[in-house]
């Protein structure tokens, strides 16, 4: 497909926009002292408030971050080979993509369910799928990072579970649940409760993590996929933070103790291609939360200062045009991460764009953080960016920034009511349009799409990951069965308790949920049990 | 909705003016941005748009598109299931004797698919990387 933009003969593209980042943040020709805050607190040290240059003093020294590939598709079964797969090749946490039924709360059977079964991630309905999942697969040595939302407090009640038929103390998990309801409204979709009862669900989850498996993160505040959705980086982080600050304030409001359960909040980012920008949000992002939580909430703890996160290269930075240009913008992306100071990092896969990675592929995404890990040396001393004019200018005009933002939210009346309203979403689709012309103008430069393609470009790489096409069958029936085998009065006696327990509001559901798991009820059962009481959310007509 | 408007302002009559397009996201798929993105880009282009909203059933939409009397419809699905969900909204209004109104689809459409899509009888696939204008041409075109 030709696109009018590979018009522009090579030899006339210039820099787009030299003088800004994308977010809009002036860009000087070269940055000089009197360009940087003289307040060296600011900057600091590593591991010590505000924690600008990082969360640990050593940096990476003790241990490198995470490598953590997002997969999982089809049945339990494939995706355990995957993971055993991803596993044996070095990667050092397994990271588990749902389908979208299992996302929004629908059983394999349920008519909508039908043509998305094991397609962008694993079908899960019940504890007897979750025990296939990890097959073999200690969960006491492993730390699995579950990217859902709506089904979050079910998820996480059947992966304790999991563990428990597996015989490993809940109070040895690590890992995190995605759990961050607010973005879903503004930009992944997968919502199901309206926003009230959403968040008593992500409290509950919170405070019954802390208590029963405290090295769990119950909660990842993520600014990815608003970022994906359009907003710039300081954007994110500024939607990202207010949305931070709407759940402390209600785990605060469920008795939660800020000092305790701030120690175990993280985050998750976009990293995207301007990395000077990107180093820049994650520094401000790093200083501007611990700020918060010493002065909005008068904690003076420092692990519950510090702002940990995770972070994924890619998604709408990557192209579909000559998509093996791809690998090297996730090889830059990383490298500002590391830079940034992330705790986990995710690379794409070159073929994302397309369609599931391949083996190949999907394993040249993990070889390209390990070589920067292990081979160009970035990762040996802490903040390696800190201190240069640029990035410290960048740093604060960044931090100042984000706080107008928040504020701005904060005016409106906070970030529950601005996506309540549909206030936000609108904010992200009109900066996702002016992107979008951005781009096609050619005020935003991407190589082989927007210039310096050719017209004999392959439409997409050679090898595809191919579907296995009796997923869904194969769910269905084992579906089937397990109704037919599981203890009919268990699961019933187990749902009406946790329906008792919703219309409590003071009661914590988590233990409800467990229970049902165990007596393997499925997660369409536990969704329309609650669902009966809370109703679901309907999307604000803003457009 | 200052950024859109502000865009109009040609001395050209806009190519969609007084069609009716309806833009819908079948199945589950929660990615919007797009199809939020093409409801803006074709309101511009002077069209009167009606957006469904996430998580509908193909025959919720082909019902809203034979109610609402619409020119076109816009299919936006990026979770690969479009195969399935296309064929049966096209099929859902052939049996409604509707099989006129022209079916358009946007997302993460793989070369293949595609051409079958093509072959299927929907009048324009579309994907991320193509420019606004060219969509909207494309649609205007069909809908001339």
């Amino acid at each position: 497909m030709k696109t009018s933009a590979s018009e522009i003969p090579n030899d006339e593209v210039a820099i787009a926009r030299p003088d800004a980042t994308p977010s809009g943040l002036s860009v000087p020709v070269v940055a000089r002292p009197d360009d940087v805050r003289a307040d060296h607190d600011l900057i600091g040290e590593p591991g010590r408030f505000p924690f600008t240059r990082g969360i640990f003093p050593d940096g990476y020294r003790g241990r490198l971050w995470t490598m953590r590939q997002y997969s999982g598709f089809g049945t339990a079964e494939e995706s355990n080979e995957r993971y055993r797969f991803l596993l044996d090749q070095g990667q050092t946490g397994l990271s588990v993509a749902l389908d979208l039924p299992t996302q929004c709360g629908l059983d394999p059977v349920d008519p909508m369910a039908g043509p998305e079964i094991g397609k962008v991630g694993v079908s899960l309905s019940n504890l007897a799928e979750m025990e296939l999942l990890f097959d073999g697969i200690d969960l006491g040595r492993i730390s699995t990072s579950f990217t859902i939302n709506g089904t979050a407090a079910m998820i996480f009640a059947m992966y304790i579970a999991c563990a428990d038929k597996q015989g490993v103390p809940r109070e040895r998990l690590t890992g995190t649940i995605q759990n961050d309801i607010l973005k879903e409204y503004v930009a992944r979709g997968t919502w199901i409760f309206p926003v009230r009862p959403s968040m008593r669900l992500i409290a509950d989850s919170i405070l019954y993590s802390n208590d029963v498996a405290p090295r769990f993160n119950p909660i990842s505040i993520a600014g990815a996929h608003m970022r994906d959705a359009g907003c710039t980086a300081v954007e994110e982080m500024a939607y990202t933070l207010a949305n931070g600050l709407a759940y402390v304030d209600a785990v605060v409001e469920r008795g939660g103790d800020v000092a305790k359960f701030a120690r175990r909040l993280s985050f998750f980012f976009y990293v995207h291609m301007d990395l000077f920008e990107e180093v820049a949000k994650f520094r401000a992002g790093r200083r501007i939360w611990a700020r918060l939580i010493k002065d909005r909430y008068g904690v003076n703890d420092d692990k519950a200062q510090m702002f940990r996160f995770g972070v994924v290269c890619g998604g709408s930075s990557l192209t579909a045009s000559q998509p093996y240009n791809n690998l090297i913008r996730v090889a830059i992306e990383t490298c500002a991460a590391v830079m940034g100071g992330a705790q986990s990092i995710f690379t794409c896969a070159y073929d994302e764009a397309f369609q599931i990675p391949t083996e190949f592929s999907a394993e040249l995404a993990l070889r390209t953080q390990q070589i920067i890990g292990y081979e160009s040396g970035i990762a040996r001393s802490v903040d390696p960016l800190g201190g240069s004019y640029f990035t410290e200018s960048l740093t604060d005009r960044t931090e100042a920034r984000v706080l107008e933002i928040m504020a701005e939210i904060d005016a409106y009346g906070g970030s529950v009511k601005a996506i309540e309203d549909g206030w936000l979403q609108m904010r992200v689709a009109e900066r996702a349009l002016e992107r979008k012309r951005e781009t096609d103008n050619r005020e935003r430069l991407v190589v082989g799409q927007n210039c310096f393609s050719r017209d004999d470009q392959a439409a997409q790489p050679g090898e595809l990951f191919s579907m296995n096409a009796d997923a869904s069958r194969t769910v269905r029936e084992r579906y089937d069965r397990l109704r037919e085998t599981r203890n009919a009065g268990d699961v019933a006696a187990s749902l009406q308790r946790l329906g008792e327990a919703a219309e409590n509001a003071g009661q914590n559901l988590m233990p409800y949920l467990v229970d049902c798991c165990h007596a393997y009820a499925t997660i369409g059962e536990m969704v329309a049990c609650l669902k009966a009481q809370w109703g679901e959310f309907q999307e604000p007509a803003y457009l | 909705m200052n950024a859109t408007s502000m865009q109009t302002g040609t001395r050209a009559a806009p190519p969609l003016a007084g069609k009716r397009i309806l833009i819908a996201k079948p199945g589950l798929d929660g990615h919007d941005i797009g199809a939020k993105i093409i409801a803006l880009a074709l309101r511009d282009a002077g069209a009167n748009v009606i957006y469904t909203g996430l998580r509908r059933s193909p025959a919720f939409i082909a019902r809203i598109a034979i109610d609402e009397d619409v020119d076109a419809v816009g299919l936006s699905i990026l979770s690969g299931s479009h195969n399935e969900l296309v064929r049966e909204v096209v099929g859902l209004l052939s049996g409604a004797g509707a099989a006129g109104i022209p079916v358009f689809v946007g997302g993460t459409i793989p070369a293949d698919d595609r051409s079958a899509l093509l072959a299927a009888g929907i009048r324009g696939v579309f994907t991320s990387e193509m420019p606004l204008a060219d969509v909207v041409d494309a649609i205007a075109k069909v809908l001339a």
